[in-house]
């Protein structure tokens, strides 16, 4: 095999926000299949002061668990106003927001699914490679038996579930992204 | 080690104190190894397309009628998957300030002009061999905070998402002979130098247009499994038929 002279990755910087203009973290239109979700929360560094310069993109299946994309063969419909794909950056507060729908099970070998999921990807100044992550959600039956999930140590698990705000009207998930230190988000090597 | 090659002699380790910012943002847990699964194998790259030619000339893209100021350059390469295939039709994403040192951003406050004709973002695609083309300015150099009299070497940034979620790829640019580069700690934190020399684009004769723009070359190699480890998902698609 000839050996793999990788690209290094460098840090996004400051800078970045022109590259994300217009609705990037609108994912939905009105003919959007699927419930629709809004997930929401504040990036932090290890001061748990917020990252007002964090990008947070997502890239997710659509509400019947099947990605647009070549690698996907599987006999299920893709829905043709739902791509999956969204990027935030955060604001002065550190706050980043989604509008989505939530997504389907998808497979995690042929015998075996993983609970809903959206993929997660963290770029910031300060960060000399984005962090990789999984947003799951709230009381879904399936996260007992994410086989993702079972990976982490359990006392870990929680920073990778957005919490179910109490008493809004839809559906509104909160899942804040902790760099480093207590409470810190499971990151994945991948 | 990760099993899909983001080797820790290629890639920067997220705590590099030299890099002040990273002493409070880098995780202190280290990253968590999962098998890549089809969440990871997917990847939004083959469905981003939304370019225009405009937009891959940003000595004109302001849409101002007028052109940037500066040292006018063809920046060109290819874009392969690790193991060295051509990624087709995927999205390059490139911003970069000024041939002054200053980027159309709030949050710039470097006393250095504000060009009207430049906005110093771009984009286009990858053609059927891999190739990207930009016509733009060569950037300049601009101090920053980080230490006592520190200047970012001239650099471009770019963004690419290649075939799978595993390839995203944020990185920067580097121009030849820039004695800058010896003395940023961002670039210098790529541990290898052989890496880190694939930073730096080449100066490419055959690039350069006469009497109109010189010419740099420099390839992007992106993450990704290097064996084809969809035979589940392919055998669970027959499953369901
Ligand atoms: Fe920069």
């Amino acid at each position: 095999m000839t050996p793999r002279r990788l690209t290094p990755s460098q840090t996004i910087g400051p800078f970045f926000h022109g590259m994300i203009a217009g609705a990037a973290n609108v994912l939905v239109a009105e003919a959007t299949e699927g419930e629709r979700i809004r997930i929401e929360g504040r990036v932090y560094d290890g001061d748990h002061a917020p990252v007002p310069d964090a990008l947070v993109e997502i890239w997710q299946a659509n509400a019947r668990g099947r990605y647009r994309h070549p690698v996907d063969r599987r006999p299920i419909p893709l829905d043709p106003a739902f791509v999956g794909f969204g990027r935030a950056a955060t604001d002065e507060t550190g706050l980043y927001w989604f509008e989505t729908i939530k997504p389907g099970p998808v497979p995690f070998t042929a015998e075996r699914r993983q609970a809903p999921h959206l993929n997660v990807a963290v770029s910031a100044r300060g960060l000399l490679d984005h962090l990789f992550t999984r947003i799951y959600l709230e009381s879904e039956p399936a996260n007992a038996e994410d086989p993702v999930l079972q990976r982490v140590p359990a006392p870990r698990r929680d920073t990778l579930i957005a919490r179910r705000a109490a008493g809004a009207g839809r559906a509104v998930y909160r899942f804040d992204i902790v760099l480093q230190g207590e409470q810190e988000t499971v990151f994945f090597d991948l | 080690m990760s099993p899909v090659g983001r080797d820790p002699e290629v890639f920067p380790p997220y705590l590099y104190d030299a890099y002040r910012a990273t002493i409070r943002r880098s995780p202190a847990q280290p990253p968590l190894e999962i098998t890549p699964t089809l969440s990871e194998l997917t990847g939004p790259g083959p469905a981003l397309s939304a370019v225009i030619p405009e937009d891959a000339d940003l000595t004109r893209n302001a849409g101002t009628g007028g052109e940037a100021i500066g040292e006018r350059i063809i920046v060109t390469g290819r874009v392969l998957a690790a193991g060295g295939v051509p990624v087709p039709r995927t999205l390059v994403e490139i911003w970069q300030c000024n041939a002054a040192g200053r980027y159309r951003h709030r949050v710039d406050q470097h006393h250095a002009p504000l060009d009207p004709n430049f906005i110093g973002i771009g984009r286009c695609l990858t053609d059927a061999d891999g190739v990207y083309r930009f016509t733009t300015i060569k950037p300049g150099a601009y101090p920053w905070q980080n230490h006592e009299n520190a200047w970012r070497p001239a650099h471009i940034h770019f963004s690419l998402f290649g075939p799978s979620w595993i390839a995203r790829l944020i990185t920067q640019m580097y121009f030849p002979g820039d004695p800058l580069q010896a003395l940023d700690p961002i670039f210098n934190s790529v541990p290898n130098p052989n890496a880190r020399a694939r930073l730096v684009a080449a100066y490419a004769h055959d690039v350069t247009q006469a009497g109109w723009a010189l010419g740099y070359r420099f390839d992007i190699v992106l993450r990704g499994p290097a064996a084809t480890p969809f035979e589940p998902f392919e055998r669970a698609a027959r499953a369901g038929r």
